[in-house]
């Protein structure tokens, strides 16, 4: 007998009262990307954080020539460049305190050495190593990742960890536009959301996944909307406006330590280099277009508004010249180097304890060396 | 010696236990995964969990298996000891990227600063009438996976044992649980669980002298019932259970075939790029002027997992590994 035979006739009802689980306009990006360089704001920007991010950035641009440079000499396998993208690089690492953690991508050894790694640590997966260098404990800074996006969910489960634990910890992740596409980006956002975990997720937009537009990627309204289908806010930012950066990640990075969970920035910035020195962007793009950004290059946004102000004379730009040249000297001189590298070494952290199979093939390559060794020496 | 109440359990029962345990004696021990909060998970294994420990400690998470791992890496990095679920084997595929390219070389690749200690726990196999993607056989993946450690109980005092263990180990431990034992019923004492063996040791269940069964997980029951038929034909055979794939237990299985002389792999798996093929691969290496016959496989077909109406033609049952016993090439010994 269905419903309808036992009672006799069937009378359409309502369903349960439905309601939305959250207020969807706080969540939702501004229209335009947040900027204060070029504004009337920047009048009132502290000059003390100008200055810094003045001397970071011009170090930051100086580290990505170098590294660059070095690839041409052999001594880096690959450098992913992230010259034009300075001011989120040194902005992500700036708002962060010591305790908390970052989470870089591929793109972010920059990110990584304005936290303090030492570059040439930094470098070491690039350089070909086996392994990523610094210690992540050290400076809390998570290995960097070469898979998209597979970083996210570590931030989140870390970031939970140290909330579960009742510690002050908050965890930035950095992603690329291409990146969002992968289902670890919407994994790591949704569980973020759904445990309030002290996240924030910088995404660069630099314009192109190797060559592939945004346009391709997503047909979303910006990628800062993303973060409503998650129930967490979106804001949307000037990438190349230092300034601006600086404060929409230090505003949700307080947002996260207070306890109101996760927060999706997307950075406006364009990637002036190729993929990679191994990449040749005059396949896919137009240099009228790199033009037009390198108009609007970080460095010279923040040198404009300093000088304006009249907080930046000839001295204070040769210093921060000086002090860039002596850290790409020095980076020059310690990559230039051969690394140790002891073939042996490769089954030592495997597991804790190298497995009987692994003590076998040890053995064998040892063997191997050994005859080699004794052949040239013959 | 006192004597103590021994009563029978079910694999699933001991498992629970050896999770409950384990958060008892380490705070830092936390179990995430689908409906294992609530609900105590599809299998009921993580049962009374939530209730006991809080919901931080036994938590349900979004449906999501990248996410639950992914996230369980990141917090083994800051210090804790997560215990995941990965509902049914064939589930278990989306999080192989975290598991691949993270989870299992995230030591390595920090030069042992960043060890995981973390326990991914698998149901996995048939013969239990699941439709389709719940009966896959997904050893061979985690074995092939440099970094892992692989285990699956056969008994329910190794199911304890052998989780315990996995949990207590800094590196990351897949266990497989044979879902067709999670109601296997034995004798154990759960006030006094037997001592947890290290991971990567092998043991004889029967002993014999004519030919060595070499199995693990789901297909040990079998190859025991197979031993007892083959009594009949005059065959006292040897059954050796892996209990860990990896680290392979060479020592064990080579000396077991050493004194027989003759050996059969058996797995659920299918059979090309299937364990048994390293195992018997393994055997003849080191076993091959002792062996009177080559190394033999019986496994599963190499086809999709089937429907449940016709998975017992696909799982090698006593008669199809008597049957490889027979070709064993006795003729020479008659």
């Amino acid at each position: 007998m269905t419903v309808m035979e036992q009672r006799g006739g069937y009378r359409p009802t309502p369903p349960p009262a439905w309601q939305p689980r959250a207020d969807p306009a706080p969540l939702l990006p501004d229209a335009e990307p947040y900027r204060v360089l070029g504004t009337e704001a920047a009048a009132q920007a502290d000059p003390e954080l100008l200055r810094r991010l003045y001397a970071d950035l011009v170090r930051g641009r100086r580290y990505n020539t170098q590294a660059t440079a070095l690839t041409k000499q052999g001594r880096l396998a690959v450098y992913p460049s992230s010259t034009g993208q300075e001011a989120c690089e040194v902005a992500a690492a700036l708002v962060l305190e010591e305790r908390d953690w970052l989470f870089p991508s591929y793109r972010d050894t920059l990110a990584v050495v304005a936290r303090g790694v030492d570059p040439v640590e930094a470098l070491t997966l690039l350089r070909g190593d086996w392994h990523t260098g610094y210690d992540p404990f050290e400076h809390r800074v998570a290995p960097l990742c070469t898979p998209l996006a597979t970083q996210l969910p570590h931030a989140v489960g870390l970031a939970h960890a140290a909330r579960l634990k009742g510690d002050d910890v908050v965890a930035l992740a950095m992603v690329g536009d291409g990146g969002t596409s992968e289902g670890d980006f919407h994994e790591a956002l949704n569980f973020a959301a759904v445990w309030r975990a002290p996240v924030v997720f910088l995404v660069q937009n630099n314009g192109f996944a190797i060559s592939v537009p945004l346009a391709k990627q997503t047909a979303a309204p910006s990628l800062a909307h993303k973060a409503v289908g998650y129930g967490m806010p979106g804001r949307l930012v000037d990438g190349n406006d230092a300034v601006a950066v600086h404060e929409v990640l230090a505003d949700a990075v307080r947002h996260a330590r207070a306890g109101g969970g996760p927060t999706l920035v997307e950075a406006i910035t364009y990637r002036v280099e190729a993929h990679t020195n191994a990449d040749d962007a005059t396949r896919y793009r137009g240099d009228d277009e790199v033009e037009t950004w390198r108009r609007h290059d970080p460095i010279d946004l923040l040198e404009h508004a300093l000088t304006e102000r009249g907080l930046l004379d000839e001295e204070m730009k040769r210093a921060a010249r000086d002090a860039a040249e002596t850290m790409a000297a020095d980076l020059r001189a310690r990559m230039n180097q051969d690394a140790p590298l002891d073939p042996m070494d490769l089954f030592a952290h495997v597991y804790a304890e190298p497995t009987p199979q692994l003590r076998e093939q040890r053995a064998l390559l040892r063997a191997e060396i050994e005859a080699e060794q004794g052949g040239t020496q013959l | 010696m006192t004597t103590v109440a021994v009563k029978p359990a079910t694999m699933a029962q001991a498992l629970t236990r050896a999770l409950r345990d384990a958060m008892a004696a380490d705070p830092s021990v936390h179990v995430l995964g689908e409906d294992v909060g609530t609900l105590g998970g599809v299998f009921r294994v993580t049962d009374g969990l939530a209730k006991e420990f809080g919901e931080d400690r036994c938590t349900d998470t979004p449906l999501a298996e990248a996410g639950i791992l992914g996230t369980a890496v990141g917090m083994a990095m800051y210090g804790l000891r997560p215990v995941v679920e990965m509902q049914f084997d064939a589930f278990a595929y989306p999080a192989f990227e975290q598991l691949i390219s993270h989870v299992a070389r995230m030591r390595n690749r920090t030069r042992g600063r960043m060890p995981l200690p973390l326990t991914i726990r698998v149901p996995f196999g048939g013969g239990i009438g699941g439709v389709e993607h719940h009966s896959d056989s997904s050893e061979a993946y985690y074995m092939a996976t440099p970094g892992l450690h692989v285990v699956t109980p056969a008994t329910v005092a190794d199911a304890y044992g052998l989780l315990r263990a996995a949990i207590a180990s800094d590196d990351p431990v897949v266990v497989l649980e044979p879902k067709r034992l999670y109601w296997s019923k034995d004798s154990w004492n759960p006030e006094e669980p037997a001592a947890v063996e290290p991971i990567g040791r092998a043991v004889v269940r029967r002993s014999g002298r004519s030919a060595t069964l070499i199995t693990y997980g789901p297909s040990v029951p079998v190859c025991l019932e197979a031993a007892e038929a083959a009594r009949a034909e005059g065959w006292d055979l040897e059954v050796v259970d892996l209990r860990s794939l990896v680290p392979f237990d060479d020592e064990t299985v080579t000396a077991s075939v050493r004194r027989t002389g003759r050996a059969v792999v058996v797995h659920e798996s299918g059979s090309f790029g299937g364990p048994g093929g390293e195992i018997a691969a393994r055997v003849t290496e080191r076993c091959f002027h002792h062996l009177e016959a080559p190394v033999l496989r019986v496994a599963g077909f190499d086809i999709p997992y089937p429907p449940p109406m016709l998975e017992r033609h696909h799982l090698p049952g006593v008669d199809r590994i008597l049957d490889a016993v027979a070709r064993l090439q006795w003729e020479a010994e008659s």
